[in-house]
Parts: structure tokens; sequence; C-alpha cells
């Protein structure tokens, strides 16, 4: 608490003077974007290093450039497998959370019905519920119904946050788009799925493109529940990489690649998205 | 908005809730109903009671979870929020520089968890990490692995990197709604940058503040992935928080009954924290609607 | 459903569960109310005062169960009288 505390009581006082003041926010900001850049770049940094480079010298930048690590992934099916895998339950479970949120997220931000309120919280609960707590049942639940170790369980389980997360984010988009548009559609005679998808869809692209962002993301990054559900057929890059650690003589270099490679995807949509993290991450509630 | 009232909204709603339903319902009964019960794993079911409550309630292992979840919560609630304002106050506004900021800043909310604890792993590491290896060679005593206090200032210092960006990309969210009107009627006051904050900023950043405390506290008390990668939940039970034991006791030990028992009383408190969440959001929706 | 391991017991309570809430959805659809502030500051429906008390009723069978660890069923008692206040002043 106290260096924190003390650096907001403090800071804005010295910023007070206006000279000073450009200053004082390069370098806060410059500290602070190299407290978030390092630990990326020593990843970065040691896949491209060999195993030998790692373990016997220590050096800031690679001595010996290689992209044998990365090699190692892109070739081995035990490893780009995982990415597959990922991608394929990922993908699922985006179109699936995207598929029965848009509805329901009209539905939430243009009538009120009976139990709208208490419906809408218990989503939200979802979302808030520990995973741990769902993994034993979800296990006995997929292998009960023969869906274990499958894509479709991990996505169908992703569900479980991802659709209300959805239904949320995209119904605080809807609520910024005027309700005079939906009647004036109806008058022009417009059924209600054209008007949907002719003229409302695109008036919140943006706000899908969100969502299926963030869909996209929480699902990519859960660990638990997809390791719990799968084996070997639909078996995750994240529980790949967790299980290479147990083996004795961790093959440093190739772990690190494998960590990059699975930030590429946040990386690539990175700046389309900026404006919006916030608001993602809060639900839509910002 | 106003909206109309219209029950035939419930086929809107009905895809999600079939779902929800399925992933969501149906486990929470069965754990329940394991809660009741006892097995020795051939599907073979005796009945308990509230005996594995009781002895959850008894057990110091899961009160010692417990104790380290909060204090876990706490202590990274208290650098986080305080830290994320900071930052958000030193962001540039607007251009290049904005745009910048923002995009590296979100960097690790887009990491895979898992792949967080990788690189906290590796970064801490004395021999091949940059972060060990320059507390090594000031001469800090620093292991991750065998001491209890580095495997603490670990796992914070990681949470810390991990979401501190996300509390200050909400206030500055919370900040850029506030109209210059209000910065230039308090120059004329020669208001002092102090209260520019008390006054000014802090108010306006009151509701989405709420929301980064609240979801940092909700997603730091069911963290598992970061944690468990770097530390494994040691030395000992050190950094074992409670979906580390759950998890351990659930799927490690298959311990059906305790671990049902323990998974009830979880979700009761975040059925709890949940509805103080959604009270403190409806009523900031309708402060602004 | 053999994987769900139910029991009399457990099944009891869920059905007492759903059968309030609809009891609850009918009492609403035929009795609307508007909400109101209590004594918490914030505005409930019946809907709401119920949620209170069910989840409030497991924090005090929970709380009897560790402390008092006897005679389970006057806890049930304490959870009544909890009802009767939430649904009066909250």
């Amino acid at each position: 608490m106290t260096d924190a505390t003390i650096q907001t009581l403090t800071a804005p006082k010295r910023r007070a003077k206006p000279r000073f003041r450009v200053k004082t926010s390069t370098v806060v900001m410059s500290l602070y974007l190299l407290f978030m850049l390092l630990p990326i770049y020593w990843l970065l940094n040691m896949s491209l290093k060999t195993n030998t480079e790692i373990l016997n010298t220590f050096t800031l930048w690679p001595n010996d450039l290689t992209l044998a690590n990365y090699a190692t992934i892109l070739t081995d099916p035990a490893w780009y497998m995982g990415y597959v895998n990922s991608l394929i339950y990922v993908v699922l479970n985006t179109a699936i959370s995207l598929m029965v949120a848009l509805p329901a997220a009209y539905a939430f931000s243009r009538y009120t019905f009976m139990g709208d309120k208490h419906l809408f919280f218990w989503l939200l609960t979802n979302r808030m519920a520990p995973p741990a707590v769902f993994a034993l049942p979800f296990f006995q639940l997929y292998s009960s119904v023969g869906l274990f170790d499958t894509h479709i369980a991990v996505a169908l389980a992703h569900c479980l946050f991802n659709v209300p997360l959805a239904v949320w984010i995209l119904e605080g988009f809807m609520r910024g788009v005027p309700k005079e548009i939906d009647e004036t559609a109806y008058i022009d005679g417009y059924s209600f799925g054209k008007f949907f998808v002719k003229i409302f869809m695109p008036l919140i692209s943006s706000g899908i493109g969100v969502a299926a962002f963030f869909c996209f993301m929480f699902s990519w990054v859960e660990l638990l529940l997809s390791r719990t559900l799968t084996t070997v057929d639909a078996k995750p890059i994240a529980a790949i990489m967790t299980r290479t650690q147990g083996a004795a003589g961790i093959d440093w270099g190739v772990l690190a690649a494998a960590g990059v490679l699975t930030i590429v995807p946040g990386a690539l949509v990175i700046y389309f998205v900026r404006n919006y993290i916030a608001k993602g991450f809060a639900l839509g509630r910002v | 908005m106003d909206k109309t009232l219209n029950q035939k909204a419930w086929f809107l709603v009905l895809p999600v809730l079939v779902l929800v339903a399925f992933s969501a319902v149906l486990p929470v009964m069965t754990v329940v109903n394991y809660s009741v019960q006892d097995t020795f794993g051939n599907n073979k079911f005796f009945w308990a009671g509230l005996e594995w409550y009781a002895e959850m309630l008894q057990s110091e292992r899961m009160w010692d979870a417990l104790v380290r979840q909060l204090m876990f919560s706490g202590i990274i609630l208290a650098i986080e929020v305080p830290l994320g304002i900071f930052v958000a106050l030193h962001m540039p506004k607007s251009g290049f520089w904005s745009s910048f900021c923002l995009v590296l800043m979100s960097l690790p909310l887009l990491i895979p968890w898992n792949v967080v604890g990788t690189i906290w792993q590796i970064f801490g590491r004395v021999d091949i990490g940059l972060l060990g290896y320059t507390l090594d060679l000031l001469g800090i005593e620093y292991n991750y692995t065998q001491d209890i206090f580095s495997a603490w200032a670990t796992i914070i210092v990681m949470d810390v990197w991990h979401w501190t960006s996300l509390v200050a990309l909400l206030a500055f969210a919370g900040l850029k709604s506030i109209p210059d009107a209000y910065y230039q009627a308090a120059k004329i006051d020669q208001a002092s940058r102090w209260n520019v904050f008390r006054y000014i900023e802090l108010p306006k950043m009151m509701g989405v503040l709420m929301i980064a405390i609240l979801l940092r506290f909700m997603d730091s008390f069911m963290i598992y992935t970061e944690p468990f990668v770097v530390t494994g939940g040691g030395p000992g039970n050190a950094t074992t928080l409670l979906s580390i034991d759950l998890v351990k006791m659930a799927l490690g030990q298959f311990d059906l009954g305790p671990a049902a028992a323990f998974s009830i009383m979880y979700y009761l408190v975040i059925l709890t924290i949940s509805y103080v969440f959604y009270t403190v959001m409806t009523a900031m929706d309708k402060k602004e609607g | 459903m053999d994987w769900m391991a139910w029991t009399w017991p457990t099944a009891a309570f869920f059905i007492i569960i759903v059968t309030t809430l609809v009891i609850f959805s009918v009492l609403a659809v035929k009795f609307p109310e508007t909400p109101r502030k209590g004594v918490l500051g914030m505005e409930t429906t019946r809907g709401d005062r119920l949620f209170i008390t069910l989840l409030g009723s497991a924090f005090i069978n929970l709380a009897w169960l560790g402390v008092v660890s006897v005679n389970q069923p006057y806890a049930l008692a304490v959870c009544i009288a909890y009802a009767l206040v939430v649904f009066r002043w909250v």
C-alpha cells in the first residue's frame, strides 16, 4: 500500500507547477511501460536463443540468433496441433456465444419482461463463478454424454463465462442505438429477422466485433477447464505448455517460443480494439 | 431509455437460458448432490448428510486457504488501485502517444494466463531470468520456489504487472469524460493539484473505479492459472489459494464430497459479491441514464 | 442422469426452491409491485428480497453448523425470523 499511495498523493502536487508537468508524466509513463514490456521482452529474447546460450551465458539479447525453437514448434504435430485444437474450440465458442447472445442482448436492451433483472444478474454470476468450482462437474457431465476430449466440450464449457460476457457487452452497445430506428423499420414493413440482420447488426458492428474479440480472448487464455476436459485429441496449447514443464530438463527456448506464439493473436488485433479494451473488460459498462 | 413491456422477449432470451442452464445449473446441482454424499470412486454414493460441510468448516486447510486468498486479494487491490489511478493521471489525453500508451499497456491483459505464469517463472529464475539474476547480482536472497516471501512477492508483482493496466484504463475512461470546463473553472479558482484530484477527478472516476475494484476483487478471488504455473501452490502450501486448493482436492485427490462442500461455500461467497457488484452497476446505469 | 448422483433430500431441496420461484413469479404477475427503498438504501422488489433471504439463509445455516453444530433444524427458525425481517424492512 505505502509506496503507491504516497506516490498518488504527492505526485499531483508536484505536477501543479506547469513547467514540470510534461516531464513527470513522461517519466512516469516510461517507467510504467518499461515495467510492462521488460518481462515480455525477456520471453521474446529467450525464444530466439539456443538452449546452450540460455543456460550457459547470461545475455541481454541473443548473441546467437536462432529461429530453431519456432521451427521445432511449427514442424512437430505434438506442438502445433495444440494451437489448432485451441483455435478450433475458441472459434466454435465465439460463434456459439455470439449467436445466442445477440437476440438475448437485444431483448435486454429493448424490453422489460418478467424476471429480466434477475436473469441478467444470474448471467453475471456465471461470469464471476470460479472455473475451479465447475471443473469437476464438467468432467463428469461431458464424460457421461460421451463428449470428453472433444473440441465441442471445451467450447460449450467456456460458454459458462463467455455467453454472459457477450450478452453484457452487446447490451451495453445496443443501448446506445436509439429505439426510434427499430420503430421506423417496423413501420416500413420490416420483419424482426430482416430488421435485425439488415439494419440493426450493421449499426452495432463495432459492438459485435468487440464482443467477438473478448469471447475469443477469454476462451484463448483459459487453462483450467480446457485442460480438465481434454486428454489427447483436443488438448490445447496451454495444457501442452504446462505439461512440458513437468518433465526433467525443460526446453526453455521452445517453451518461450510457444509462449510468444500464444501472444500473437492478441497482439495482432490490439491496435484495433485499443479504445474498447476498458469497455470489454468492464462488461460494456464504461 | 424507456423500455417497452413485452413478455415475448422471453423467446429471444431462451437460447441463452437453455445453454447456460446446461453449463451452469446442472453442474451446480451436481455439486450440491456430491456435497451430501460419500463415494469410493466406483460411482456408488452413500448419504453423508452435512458431514462434509461440518468437516470443511472445521478444516484448518480451508480456512488457511481463505486467509491466504483474502490476503492476496487485499494486497493486490491495495497496490493496483492507487497505482492504476496514478498511471491514468499521467497518461497522454489524446493523439498518437495516447494510442501508443493504450496499446502497450493493454498487452499484458491479452496474454494467456498460463503464459503470464511462464513469463514470470522464467523472469524470476536466478539462473536465466532477468529479474532473478539482477536481484542475485545485488546480493538479495531471492528464490521463489524455496522462500515463502519471494514466492509471495513474485505472484503479487506478477498480478500487478498483469492487471494494473485494467484499473488504469478504466480510470482513464472516467477521466476522459470530464469536460474541459471543469478544469478551467478550477484554474480560475486557483485550485491546487490535490484539490482538482480530490473534488473533480476522483468523484468523476468513482463509478468506474467501483467497477474496477469489484472486477479485480472477483478475478483475483478465483485466480488459479498464474500462481499455479509459477509456484504450484508452494513452497509447501504458502501460495495455495482457494482455487488451487479446490482443484487439488477435486481433481488431484478426487475427494468429491469435501471438494463439493468447499465448492458450495466458495460459490456462496462469490454469489454475495456478485450481488454487490450488480447493485453497484445498476445504480451507476441509473445515474447515467 | 446417473452421474449427477441424485438423492431424495437434495431433489426435495431443489423442488422447494423451484416451487418458491414459481410462486413468486405468479405473484409478480398477479400483483405487480413497484420497487421500494429499504434500510439498505437500495431499491428492492419482492424477488430481490427473496434472493437476499435465500442467500442469507445459506450463510445462517453454515454459521450454525460451524458454531453450534448440533440441532441443525433450529437454524431454520433463525432463517424464518431473518426472512421476516428482510421482507419487512429491506
